[in-house]
């Protein structure tokens, strides 16, 4: 999965979850401060991640992602299938 | 200093979603016509299948979908109408400009938000522990009313919830009114919601055999002070209102619906659930409500009765306005909007007394539908002909809850 694909599932998550426009979702887009995600939203962002990509986000990944390029990262080393 | 006496509180916006209606005007205008909002509700819930009752009072909308989508994600369906009725309230008193820190919330709630939680436990059961949404908590405490709409409206005086069942709505306002009077607060937005239309909670009530189980008939099934009436029918729903002291009301200009007068708040310390037949406790809550707001039996035109259609509890209520009202209980009329919305539990109280607010701006009083057989044992004068035109100097509004709860609100025409 490229990272585009990624983005792609990552900003439909993020417009489900707290109706930003995707288009906002970019890559260097921080989740707090541009995405002005919480951190409640924040897990749930996460679980709907783990469902959709099949990979597993601890809570100590979890705090280190700090924009989408992190998350996008992250969710390719934990094991997407390329 | 004004002293507490001194400070009057006006009833200056108004705000409700019911079974019978989307809004505060659709819902009295539907009262007025004696519109029944009780629906069979079994071919929308699989689950009643099994149960004894079918029936039941939901609002018209789908209170989700007159909501941002995002917005109404994270909210438990009892929040969502409450925030619907607080929005047509606030609206209705003109956006009253308050100091944060002289506003406040008051909402009340009879169970909360018992359908998030039963939901989330079953996706627990059957999706795992990480599929919990992070939200249930927020979601599902009963004050999450009473702060989602501080958080809306920027209320820094405080954000209560009172919880006693069927008294929440009732309560909330009593509560409010003696914020008011303290003079530290000048507006407070009260009232109370509840909706919990879910398997467990209604076989609950199903159990403890509360409810009608006239499910051929389910406009006819909730009968207050009819002599076939078999329980009462359960409904959702929310109403607010907004209390605002005289002096800052004064000085906005802004309309003004019914003076809140006083309130009057007693338990029966009797049983948990049955009222005290001796009907003590209810009568001295109307009582008191009346010395508070320094009215006379004589000067009452009108009660909303809390008025279930439950066999024990109507002849109940009738003994205590008798008790506490003597020969003069004859002399004015009294109605059960429950005949027509159903019960909406913790919400009702705060319905209510929109309704009345509007009952006494209007000069108008709805009826109580369904009386066709009179009970002997309740033979006042209930409106079970239409509704009716009556100027109103002051009226009671009665709300009992399980646990003992007595409240009464009397408001007052103003004029200034």
């Amino acid at each position: 999965m490229s990272d585009e694909d990624i983005l792609t599932g990552l900003a439909e998550i993020i417009n489900e979850i707290t109706g930003r426009p995707t288009a906002s979702v970019v890559a260097s887009a921080s989740f707090t401060d541009d995405l002005d995600i919480d951190s409640l939203s924040m897990v749930e962002v996460a679980v709907a991640a783990e469902e959709r990509f099949g990979v597993k986000i601890p809570d100590e990944a979890l705090a280190k992602l700090k924009t989408v390029q992190d998350a996008i990262d992250f969710i390719k080393s934990a094991g997407v299938p390329a | 200093m004004t002293s507490r006496q001194d400070i009057r509180v006006l009833v200056t916006g108004v705000g409700a979603v019911t079974p019978v209606g989307d809004d505060a005007q659709s819902s009295w205008e539907a009262l007025l016509a004696g519109t029944s909002g009780v629906t069979r509700l079994d071919d929308r819930f699989e689950w009643m299948e099994p149960l004894p009752v079918k029936i039941g009072a939901m609002v018209p909308t789908e209170p989700g979908d007159r909501l941002d989508r995002v917005e109404a994600r994270n909210m438990d369906r009892s929040v969502r109408l409450a925030l619907l009725a607080f929005r047509e309230a606030w609206a209705d008193a003109g956006k009253p400009d308050c100091a944060k820190e002289r506003l406040a919330t008051v909402i009340g709630t009879g169970i909360g938000g018992i359908t998030t939680l039963l939901d989330q436990y079953d996706i627990f059961k059957e999706k795992g522990a990480r599929r919990v949404s992070p939200f249930t908590i927020p979601m599902m405490m009963p004050n999450s009313p009473a702060a989602t709409i501080a958080l809306e409206v920027g209320a820094g005086a405080g954000t209560r919830t009172p919880v006693s069942a069927c008294g929440s709505g009732s309560e909330a306002i009593a509560m409010a009114l003696e914020l008011l009077r303290t003079g530290r607060i000048d507006v407070i937005v009260a009232g109370s919601t509840e909706s919990i239309f879910h398997p467990l909670p209604m076989v609950g009530f199903s159990n403890m055999r509360a409810l009608s189980t006239r499910n051929d008939e389910p406009e006819r099934a909730s009968r207050p002070w009819d002599t076939d009436r078999d329980g009462f029918v359960l409904a959702e729903g929310a109403g607010i209102v907004i209390l605002e002291t005289e002096e800052h009301a004064k000085a906005r200009g802004a309309k003004v619906y019914a003076e809140l007068a006083g309130g009057g708040i007693t338990s029966d310390g009797y049983h948990i659930t049955a009222p005290d037949p001796s009907g003590t406790g209810a009568a001295a809550a109307m009582t008191l409500a009346m010395a508070d707001a320094g009215l006379r039996p004589e000067d009452i035109d009108y009660i909303n009765a809390h008025g279930t259609s439950t066999p024990v509890g109507d002849v109940a209520e009738i003994d205590a306005i008798k008790l506490a009202f003597g020969t003069h209980a004859r002399s004015f009329p009294i109605s059960s909007t429950k005949s027509m919305t159903g019960h909406s539990l913790g919400a009702a109280g705060a319905i209510e007394a929109v309704v009345v607010a509007q009952s006494i701006r209007d000069s108008k009083i709805h009826p109580t539908i369904n009386r066709d057989k009179p009970d002997e044992a309740c033979d006042l004068d209930v409106v079970p002909e239409g509704q009716r035109d009556l100027s109103i100097r002051a009226a009671l509004s009665n709300s009992f809850g399980f646990g003992g709860h007595n409240i009464t609100l009397a408001f007052r025409r103003y004029d200034g």
